[in-house]
């Protein structure tokens, strides 16, 4: 079933083609009368099936970058197409369709909704989506085993070790299958151990086909990715192939 | 899943909910008494006013319409005229006094109602029957406590007395016929109603032949309003009022309360919404980094704004639906503290709960917690997602 927990809605992009694509990308800020260019002409492809880590010192702009990609944040000049199509200037309405639809956002901290069971959290982007009651919920279950979860369904956030949350959120992300996920930081609140486990299950997902771009200061995350880009003030310094 | 979510943050925090709820029904209740107050009133002068089935009231001439003290002369000659006219079913005349029991130690006064049994709308009798003959009279229960008597007993009662010279005037003995309940006397003040004539033979030539009012049954199919607008054309002596025209009166009296019913209402109203936005306010202070994160998955604002709307309808609702129990509760309560004010006839009711205005009045309180639900929506709705996220995880 592996197969079908990320690609599926948005239609399963063959392996290679490009998903995601940011050409010059700027992102200023304005902080009391000072301009802060956090992301400084950024150009970068990831292609369907792809792991990207995003790695550099604090402040380089990675998270910067990471919102820009999933439309949760736009960008001051630049464009970023998502399969061709330019994300960078929607209407609020449309950016929040869009990621409903095409983006599986994982944060550092877990993020889940606390007065929820795991259960629902992952029904929770599906029920937005309209899917009907019964298939959301045969999904989450799916993706709850996925994730080794099965058990817990019923429980809420409080009452899940951290690991357990992130597992959770990455389940809930999966949800609408999206045709990316977004991580930042997944592992940055979690001991090696069950840090490793996250890093296990990005594995997984990865090598079901599942395009994934992670933003992380851990070095155990970034040497698992296929590529690993390194930014230093908001620019893109070097890539890494593995 | 919207209802989940509100549902969930209302509970997530139960006592400050239920304070909430709590103060959203003490507003409410606010409300619905002030509209209970309003209408109260008005409506129960106008069944006091209908009760005895009288549609016109003749009174003397420039006096006021509820002077007791003001009499006309002439009164057989008056009722004659009065029911010669056509359209006029019913001619009830009424002359008012206050009569004293010699008592030991003073005196025990009552006030007096001499009628035409049969055809009075005065009172209601309880026990015994109505004084019909001459030399009968029927008592409240105030004033058989006050002269402890029964139904059978005689009392003398006088139209005259001089509490210096303790000395009374038009004096007589009198059979009590019956036990009434006046319905325009308060519940303690003291009453009695005797045969016409034989109270207007006690007050000397002060009262023979004069009436204090009469009241007019008018048939149905009749034109009220031109009956009354002919007697006050052909009796240069006396006024005419209508049970319409009397209303229109009481309720100019009555619209100073109403104002402040108004006023003290949307205080309320304002209070119940400021709570409401207040507690949905915090509620979404504390959660923005839950939003964001909602916002950033992919929840439209719509659904946010829905979620936090339907939070603050919730609470309103609630409230609301608290508050008309305790409305109706503390509106019993505020009546029977009122209903002893001096004074005042006893089936008057200050508070009178009629569905319409007062599910009205509920249904603006609880569009009041729509509106103000909206505003920390709206501010839900708008965070910025990227930066919340951010600022949340620094914090
Ligand atoms: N909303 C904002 N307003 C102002 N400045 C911002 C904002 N968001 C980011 N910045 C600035 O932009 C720069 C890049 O920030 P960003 O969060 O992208 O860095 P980062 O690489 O993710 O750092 P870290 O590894 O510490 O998470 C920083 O200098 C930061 O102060
Ligand atoms: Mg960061």
């Amino acid at each position: 079933m592996s197969g079908g927990l990320s690609g599926g809605a948005s239609g399963a992009a063959a392996a290679g083609e490009v998903v995601l694509s940011a050409r010059d990308v700027h992102r200023d800020y304005q902080l009391a009368g000072e301009t802060v260019h956090a992301v400084r002409g950024i150009s970068l492809e990831v292609r369907a099936g792809d792991w990207v880590a995003l790695v550099g010192p604090s402040g380089c702009g990675k998270s910067t970058l990471l919102n820009l990609l999933g439309a949760i944040d736009r960008p001051t000049s630049g464009t970023i197409a998502v399969r061709g199509r330019d994300i960078a200037a929607l209407r609020d309405r449309d950016a929040t369709a869009f990621r409903l639809r095409h983006v599986g956002f994982v944060f550092q901290r877990f993020y889940l909704m606390p007065q929820l069971s795991a259960l629902e959290n992952i029904e929770l982007p599906m029920a937005e989506a309209g899917v009907a009651r019964a298939e959301r919920r045969a999904r989450a279950r799916e993706l709850l085993a996925y994730v080794g979860l099965d058990a817990r369904e019923r429980h809420r956030p409080a009452e899940l070790s951290g690991g357990e949350q992130q597992r959770a959120a990455i389940a809930r992300a999966l949800a609408n299958r999206p045709a990316f996920l977004l991580a930042d930081e997944p592992t940055g609140e979690l001991d090696a151990a069950t840090g490793a486990g996250i890093i296990a299950l990005f594995a997984r997902l990865n090598a079901a086909g599942t395009t994934i771009v992670v933003v992380t200061h851990d070095g155990d995350l970034a040497r698992a990715a296929r590529r690993v880009i390194h930014l230093r003030d908001g620019h893109v310094v070097n890539e890494v192939h593995a | 899943m919207i209802g989940v979510l509100a549902a969930a943050s209302l509970l997530r925090h139960r006592a400050r909910t239920a304070l909430a709820v709590a103060g959203v029904a003490v507003s409410a209740a606010m409300v619905l008494d002030m509209v209970m107050l309003s209408t109260g009133m008005r409506e129960s002068f106008r069944s006091l006013l209908e009760r005895g089935g009288f549609q016109v009231r003749v009174g003397p001439r420039g006096a006021m319409p509820f002077d007791g003290e003001a009499t006309v002369g002439g009164g057989a000659g008056l009722l004659d005229t009065l029911r010669a006219i056509r359209g006029i079913t019913m001619v009830a005349p009424v002359l008012g006094a206050t009569l004293h029991a010699p008592q030991p130690g003073g005196a025990v006064a009552a006030f007096a109602l001499g009628v035409i049994a049969g055809s009075q709308g005065d009172y209601v009798l309880q026990e015994g029957h109505e004084a019909v003959a001459d030399g009968e009279v029927v008592l409240n229960d105030p004033m058989l406590a006050a002269v402890r008597r029964r139904v059978g007993d005689t009392l003398t009662l006088a139209t005259g007395y001089d509490p210096q010279l303790r000395t009374f005037s038009g004096g007589r003995t009198l059979r009590i016929a019956g036990r009434v309940r006046f319905r325009y006397l308060a519940a303690d003040q003291r009453g009695a109603a005797l045969p016409l004539a034989t109270l207007q033979a006690m007050g000397g030539d002060a009262r023979r032949d004069r009436l204090s009012l009469v009241m007019l049954r008018v048939d149905p199919a009749a034109d009220v309003e031109a009956i009354r607008a002919g007697i006050d054309a052909a009796l240069p002596r006396v006024s005419a009022l209508s049970t319409a025209t009397a209303l229109q009166q009481a309720e100019q009296r009555l619209s100073y309360f109403r104002q402040l019913a108004f006023i003290l209402g949307s205080i309320s109203l304002v209070v119940g919404f400021l709570l409401v936005t207040t507690i949905v306010t915090v509620s979404v202070h504390e959660r923005v980094g839950e939003i964001a994160v909602m916002r950033a998955i992919g929840v439209s604002r719509r659904h946010v704004v829905q979620q936090v709307v339907l939070e603050g309808l919730v609470l309103s609702l609630a409230g609301s639906a608290g508050g008309l129990a305790l409305g109706l509760v503390t509106a019993r309560w505020l009546d029977s503290i009122l209903a002893t004010f001096p004074g005042l006839p006893e089936s008057v009711d200050f508070f009178l709960f009629q569905s319409i205005p007062a599910l009205a009045a509920l249904g603006m309180l609880v569009l009041t917690g729509l509106a103000a639900g909206a505003i920390p929506a709206w501010r839900a709705a708008t965070l910025p997602v990227a930066a919340t996220l951010r600022r949340e995880a620094v914090a």
